[in-house]
């Protein structure tokens, strides 16, 4: 792998830009792999990623059905937070925010990763409530974050609107700094550059049909639409079709699927300074670094594996970015499109060894898996490597639905994850 | 957004004035209380969440305001029966086109 450096751009300019190899390569499949991720997105190719660099297994494959990063990794809204109110999750979360800083570096490959702030708005007493208790447990788990009146609010970030005439006023705010923004695809590109070069093979247009296992019960490989493939490791990172993969093992698991929208608006010059969110009236927004409105819609309420969603939704959503942003109110919104997204009962992830042995999981990062793909491959290839969770993730299994030791992030989270 | 057939107004309606209530047929234990941990997993927690055929419930809360079962093609989003809370799943389902009919 050539390194990405000022000198190798004066070099190539010098030469018509002729010298920049592929960034991965696309091997065929080899007969059998120590390890299988099954899912190219953010999370599954950083498990590829930290599998090579922190454990030195490199012999392993990234199946992929469709092309790399092209499910939610390239569908969400690239938003990067780690104000979570329960322990567990302010473990993993702030473990993926440390890693996010720096991460570039690491991976020789520019993330765009911007701590510019993620603003939570109260519009009602309820409101201050639960974010001033999300401010004060961080604060205690050593996470960043802070209370903001409206007029601080709108110094922040000036377009919003504090009116108290407004339909929701705003009456405060959670502000966490280290909170921003990363480019998704950038993500996925670079822990995939970095695994290719380390080795790990990543193959493309590879559905998996079927999971094998072995007269005992462990993995021995799997089916897939380029023929078998063995592997005495096989890690489940399939997003909103992480069930449907867990079914072909036999594995039942506690998990919806349901389409999750976005969309961005015709780009502009610089006007939104951070990402803005509100539980209540449900929208949140931030702005690319093309000048893109980028804002984030709710779920539909019905279990589907359609990647579109109902136009009410969005609908809903632009309603209350117009109340918040009276400015917008004329601006033209380019595109949508839907992600399925898989949702645990508790809403809080699953990244876990399984009863299958040889088989992992990490999914049920419903609405809001983005920010924490660097902190969910690294204890995911640590659960992988050493057949034993990291402590970092050991609360995550599948059992907590049988034990009852949920981590109910839904409800003290409201919306927003 | 969806439009949704009510078995009991026998009406065609979008999908707004209705809720979604989740899986249908799975039967709650009589003695709950009694339940193992597994079985409650299973009852609680535990859902089929098919690429393909669901089963499940919806309820027409702004309009009769009772809850029915739906078989629909979660893939297509398309339905292809609703019937009424109590009936069994529908033994044969009608085959539906996924082709989108201009009206």
């Amino acid at each position: 792998m050539k390194k990405y450096s000022v000198f190798a751009i004066a070099r190539e300019a010098m030469r018509g830009h002729r010298g920049w190899e592929e960034q991965w390569s696309s091997p065929e499949p080899k007969k059998d792999y120590d390890v299988i991720i099954v899912g190219a997105g953010g999370h599954g190719l950083a498990t590829a990623y930290y599998l090579a660099t922190v454990h030195g297994i490199t012999n392993v494959a990234v199946l992929e059905k469709g092309w790399l990063g092209g499910g939610n990794t390239g569908r969400n809204t690239t938003i990067i937070r780690s104000n979570y109110l329960y322990d567990e999750s302010a473990g993993i979360y702030d473990h993926a925010l440390k890693l996010w800083d720096g991460l570039s570096q690491e991976l020789n490959y520019n993330v765009m990763y911007s701590a510019r702030g993620v603003m939570m708005l109260a519009h009602n007493v309820h409101d201050i409530q639960v974010l001033k208790r999300h401010v004060h447990a961080n604060r205690l788990n050593g996470i960043d974050n802070e209370w903001l009146t409206p007029e601080q609010a709108k110094e922040f970030c000036p377009p919003l609107n504090i009116s108290k005439q407004a339909r929701y006023p705003v009456v405060g705010a959670a502000l966490q700094r280290r909170g921003g923004t990363a480019r998704h695809d950038a993500v996925a590109w670079g822990y995939a550059r970095g695994a290719s070069a380390r080795g790990v093979h990543i193959i493309q247009n590879c559905e998996v049909t079927g999971v094998k296992r072995a007269a005992n019960g462990a993995v021995t490989g799997v089916e897939t639409t380029r023929g078998f493939i063995g592997a005495k490791k096989v890690g489940v990172v399939a997003a909103g079709h992480s069930s449907v993969i867990m079914n072909m093992a036999g594995v039942r698991m506690p998990l919806e699927s349901y389409p999750l929208q976005a969309l961005v608006s015709e780009p502009v010059k610089p006007v939104v300074p951070c990402v803005v969110m509100s539980n209540t009236v449900h929208a949140y927004i931030s702005q690319s670094d093309k000048g893109e409105l980028v804002i984030g819609a709710g779920t539909d309420q019905y279990v589907s594996y359609s990647q579109t969603g109902g136009l009410h939704i969005l609908q809903h959503t632009l309603d209350a970015i117009c109340e918040m942003f009276p400015i917008f109110t004329r601006m033209k919104m380019l595109r949508s499109w839907g992600g399925i997204v898989d949702v645990t009962p508790d809403r809080s992830p699953i990244l876990a060894k399984t009863p299958v042995p040889g088989l992992y999981v990490n999914c049920g990062w419903g609405t809001g898996g983005f920010k924490a793909t660097p902190g969910s491959g690294h204890v995911f290839a640590h659960t992988i490597a050493r057949d034993d969770p990291h402590p970092i993730n050991a609360p995550f299994t599948i059992e907590r639905f049988r034990t009852g030791r949920l981590i109910d992030e839904a409800a003290a989270a409201a919306v927003a994850h | 957004m969806l439009l949704i057939r009510c078995p009991y107004c026998e009406e065609e309606r979008p999908e707004l004035e209705f809720r979604n209530a989740g899986e249908a047929h799975i039967a709650r234990s009589a003695n709950i209380a009694g339940e193992s941990d597994d079985d409650f997993e299973k009852f609680f927690f535990i859902r089929s969440n098919p690429k393909g055929i669901i089963h499940e419930r919806w309820r027409h809360m702004h309009g009769c305001a009772r809850f029915f079962n739906a078989v629909r093609d979660t893939v297509s989003d398309k339905f292809i029966i609703t019937y009424k809370a109590g009936e069994p799943k529908p033994a044969k389902l009608p085959k539906i086109s996924n082709e989108v009919v201009a009206k």
